[in-house]
């Protein structure tokens, strides 16, 4: 028997198990390959009408198309003006409603059944009065972005306060701190990493919103193009419209993580 | 009999009194809980007295309103003599769980304990550094808490719980979340701590052993309502070394006789 000595295999399926860096890597970009090759197959084969699925090239040529004439860039900077406006507008009010409620149970019991009947309320269903109300500027588009993020980030930011823990802010009392002070010193900088991660999710859902907001009443913006696109039966337009809203979706997502990481570098548990 | 009660109050000044302490809870629906009755005891200057009973008798409350983290129902607490009003720097204070900020580092931990000090900086550095040698942390200063094991987080807690100098340091389990190794260092760690400070203590467990090696004297609890059962005086010599105290014969009678106290207690509370 010889005894070679076995490397010690890495394990793929473990539960929780960790992988190395460059399979969880590889493993994400040859998905998205599949995905492409899979579009590729069925749309150079013909087996789906180009109607339905255009074929790749198509959406590349479009967007080549509308870099060049200044159409893409005209609605990017529509769009994500839109989305900045009206996701801070919601955030500038949020983060002191929030704050107060999580910290003080007057604020809660004032505003918690105000702001749960609304978030219930569909946010789409806001456009014709939106369109009453404010016309249909870019006003109304903050409206609208506004009303689909504000009454939740309120809540998560009230959560993220909450979860502060007690003893944390008891400690700080027999420092002889107030509490005013507690809640700045203390309160606050605890929360704030959630806080950054309510940012970064809200402004995922401003994406969404901002769309309802395009497809009604707009002359420019990602979304009013899918919907111009969606007349004419333009389904390379309409997708080139989908995945530019992916891509910046992803570029904020990975904007707040990275900002996350270096803002915030004493979260990560090394021990 | 009555002349030597009567010299060791004269010599011993009665740091921490409570007395005639209730504290009831009265829950939304139901009846008033009575979670502590009648309670008295008192710590005297530079001694160690530990708190243990079964749980759920309500030692964690007593301490917390001997912080004035929590109201009192009947009765007084008082500090020197006085009766206290709220938490304050006068009594410094432990938790179980990590009370320790984690966007500061070690020695900015401390420091925020001297917040409200009225030091300047430079004494500020002094007592911050003495702190950190204290409780061995040295080349640790500039570590946030996440780089940190969770003995020596406790260790910083206890650090900035002394920094102030307060009259007396109330512990509520401080090493209960700590594996028994670590366990065991610190309480060597906290007595060595002590030796030098001389800080009056009020310490809560449910840790016999850990009770009888620490302190000068014990009060066991009843099991809820909570009244003091009894009052141990531990005269073991000191200092003490864990090998040397707990081998003595002297430390097993005490151990059976508090454990027995507590079992009958422990299963009354069960019927």
């Amino acid at each position: 028997m010889t005894t070679t000595p076995r490397r010690p295999r890495t394990r793929l399926f473990e539960l929780r198990g960790d992988i190395p860096r460059r399979v969880y890597a590889g493993a994400g970009v040859a998905f998205i390959a599949l995905f492409l090759a899979a579009w590729l197959l069925l749309t150079e084969l013909q087996i789906v009408s180009p109607i339905f699925l255009p074929p790749l090239r198509a959406v590349g040529e479009e967007l080549i198309i509308q870099a060049q004439e200044g159409i893409l860039w005209q609605d990017v900077g529509a769009s994500v003006y839109r989305i900045s406006v009206g996701w801070l507008l919601a955030t500038v009010l949020a983060l002191p409603i929030g704050i107060l409620m999580g910290n003080f149970r007057f604020f809660e019991g004032l505003f918690e059944p105000f702001v749960d009947l609304v978030r219930y309320m569909p946010a789409v269903a806001f456009v014709p009065l939106t369109i009453l109300w404010l016309g249909v500027g870019d006003t109304q588009k903050f409206a609208i972005i506004f009303i689909g993020t504000f009454f939740q980030e309120v809540l998560m930011i009230m959560d993220n306060v909450k979860n502060v823990p007690r003893d944390m802010i008891q400690v700080s009392y027999t420092f002889g701190m107030s509490k005013w002070e507690i809640l700045w010193h203390v309160v606050l900088r605890a929360a704030l990493p959630g806080i950054w991660d309510t940012f970064r999710i809200t402004i995922g859902w401003a994406w969404t919103y901002l769309v309802v907001a395009e497809l009604v009443a707009a002359n420019v913006g990602l979304g009013y193009r899918i919907m111009r696109a969606q007349r004419f039966l333009e389904t390379d337009k309409i997708i080139l419209g989908i995945l530019v809203i992916g891509v910046l979706g992803l570029l904020t997502d990975y904007f707040f993580k990275a900002t996350y990481n270096r803002l915030f570098p004493w979260m990560q548990e090394t021990r | 009999m009555t002349a030597m009660t009567a010299t060791t109050q004269m010599t011993q000044t009665a740091k921490l009194q409570v007395n005639d302490v209730w504290k009831t809870f009265t829950p939304k629906k139901g009846q008033a809980v009575d979670a502590l009755q009648d309670l008295s005891l008192t710590v005297n200057a530079n001694e160690f007295v530990s708190l243990v009973g079964p749980s759920g008798c309500g030692k964690s409350t007593l301490l917390m309103m001997a912080a004035g983290l929590e109201p009192i129902s009947e009765g007084r607490i008082l500090i020197d003599g006085r009766e206290i009003d709220g938490p304050g720097p006068d009594r410094g204070m432990v938790f179980q769980s990590y009370t320790l900020f984690p966007w500061l580092t070690v020695e900015d931990n401390i420091r925020f304990a001297l917040k409200k000090s009225g030091l300047g900086r430079t004494q500020q550095d002094e007592l911050v550094g003495d702190h950190i040698r204290l409780v061995g942390l040295e080349g640790f200063e500039r570590s946030h808490p996440n780089q940190l094991s969770g003995g020596m987080r406790q260790r910083v807690a206890i650090a900035r719980a002394l920094v102030y100098r307060p009259e007396m340091l109330l512990m509520d389990e401080p090493f209960g979340a700590l594996d028994a190794q670590t366990r065991m260092l610190m309480q060597e760690l906290l007595l060595q701590v002590w030796q030098v400070e001389r800080t009056t203590v009020l310490f809560v467990t449910h840790d016999v052993e850990e009770a009888i090696f620490l302190s000068d004297r014990i009060y066991v609890m009843t099991a809820r309502p909570g009244r003091i059962k009894a009052e141990i005086a531990i005269d073991l010599p000191r200092p003490r070394t864990l090998l040397e105290t707990e081998s003595d014969a002297r430390f097993a009678e005490l151990r059976r006789q508090v454990l027995t106290l507590i079992r009958e207690e422990a299963r009354r509370a069960m019927r």
